[in-house]
């Protein structure tokens, strides 16, 4: 318990540097933007409890929202993207009879589950994200078409960064 | 309530998405510029369009009430406009001279109708009895004779133009007097006619046509000049046509003349009819 603990704080801590100092200068013409943090709330053991989820997903939002200057936009996405996880989870998981793993990791869970579970939670942050950030009907293309850039993006940078830390896993 | 508790409990991750997703948004809302503009701007334009209709159906209502005070408004800025006034004043130039006597007076007036195309043409201005206009004064314009003034009001009077078949004027052609009319043969009135100046006196094409001494108009006035010489058939007068100075197409200001003299003479005119 304590290991998990202190495995996500690092994550933690790694995870919003390398977003606030590298990733936030990286980006494809504002088109297609990585938000490679959200893969600490991907990661967050199954077994936590819903409050919990939702008050770290909103914490780890408004931290980001700090740094980026936008109160509240990212924790809104976090918020929904906590809630997709948790629907996502009893969907595919309990069906499963993954539910005695401790945590949703590429290691544990096998490349095309992950793969899935990354895309459908980083999409709907991403659309809620984009969504309220343009904050217009009118904007609804160019809206949809970053969403979709973006999502590539940051699946892309999730599944690198866990291939680097895969052996390390397996071998735990 | 146990039921409501264990509904809620069931579906806590929904409630919870609500209670986080909601607080994000007001925050979202409350400190962001681009975000809180939106939000008041779209409100706004919702109030404001439901105002518009209202507002649009309550002044259907009130139409009538804006137009009586419109219509209201309209004369009182009419009674203001610069035309509703008319200058009365009247300026009458007299000279004094010790060995001429003035005979002519000019009162300046202003042609407010006119017609060119009837057969019998008049004119009106806005001088009257007020302006001590009488029957019969004679009417030049800046170029040559109008007419002859036929009836007088307070405020106007109307002339008998020279484009009027009943306008005779005594008229001098090259030291011989005629008299000029208008409308037997043409109705064009850019031209009149010069009768009884004898077929066998030597009248040249361009010369000028102008007042006698016998007409009411200062002798010399300006009528024309002889554009045409023709013969008359059956008669021993020339047949001439005159170009006439005066463009009554164009006529705008005009003067009444008032001869001084012209009481005595008529009084002295009228004393041969009585004996």
């Amino acid at each position: 318990m304590g290991k998990v603990l202190i495995i996500n704080i690092i994550r933690f801590i790694v995870l919003i540097a390398s977003q606030v100092f590298l990733l936030k200068n990286i980006g494809y013409y504002n088109l297609s933007i990585p938000y490679l943090y959200i893969l600490f709330i991907l990661l967050l053991p199954f077994g936590i409890p819903n409050i919990l989820l939702f008050l770290l997903a909103f914490f780890t939002g408004i931290t980001i929202d700090i740094f980026y200057d936008t109160l509240g936009l990212n924790a809104a996405a976090c918020t929904v993207l906590a809630f997709v996880r948790i629907v996502f989870i009893n969907l595919t998981v309990q069906r499963d009879g993954f539910d005695n793993e401790p945590d949703p990791s590429l290691g544990i869970m096998g490349f095309r589950w992950f793969v899935f579970y990354a895309v459908i939670l980083t999409f709907f942050h991403h659309l809620i994200l984009f969504s309220f950030e343009s904050f217009k009907f009118s904007e609804m293309g160019y809206t949809l078409v970053r969403v979709l850039s973006s999502t590539l993006f940051t699946v892309l940078l999730m599944l690198i960064t866990e291939f680097a830390f895969f052996s390390k896993k397996v071998r735990k | 309530m146990r039921n409501l508790w264990l509904f809620i409990s069931k579906y806590n991750a929904f409630f919870l998405l609500i209670i986080f997703f909601v607080t994000s948004l007001i925050i979202l809302v409350k400190n962001n510029n681009y975000q809180r503009a939106s939000v008041w701007n779209s409100s706004n334009q919702v109030v404001g369009t439901a105002y518009e209709r209202v507002n649009e159906f309550s002044s259907y209502l009130i139409l009538g009430k804006i137009n009586d005070s419109l219509a209201l408004e309209n004369s009182r800025l009419r009674n203001q406009l610069s035309s509703s006034f008319r200058n009365d004043s009247v300026k009458q130039v007299l000279v004094n001279d010790t060995n001429l006597v003035q005979q002519y007076t000019y009162t300046v007036a202003k042609v407010i109708n006119n017609s060119i195309h009837q057969k019998n043409n008049y004119i009106t201005i806005n001088r009257g009895q007020k302006h001590g206009i009488k029957k019969g004064m004679g009417v030049i314009s800046s170029t040559g004779i109008v007419g002859i003034i036929l009836n007088v009001s307070e405020n106007f009077a109307t002339i008998r133009s020279l484009l009027h078949t009943e306008t005779k004027v005594s008229a001098n052609v090259s030291g011989n007097i005629g008299s000029l009319v208008w409308g037997e043969d043409n109705f064009d009135p850019r031209y009149a006619e010069l009768k009884d100046i004898q077929s066998h006196l030597a009248i040249k094409k361009g010369a000028r046509v102008s007042t006698s001494e016998f007409s009411l108009f200062p002798e010399g006035s300006n009528i024309g000049f002889v554009s045409r010489i023709g013969t008359r058939k059956g008669d021993n007068s020339l047949d001439i046509q005159v170009k006439l100075d005066t463009d009554f197409s164009k006529l705008q200001y005009v003067y009444v003349i008032n001869n001084l003299l012209s009481r005595e003479q008529l009084e002295l005119e009228a004393q041969n009819k009585t004996e």
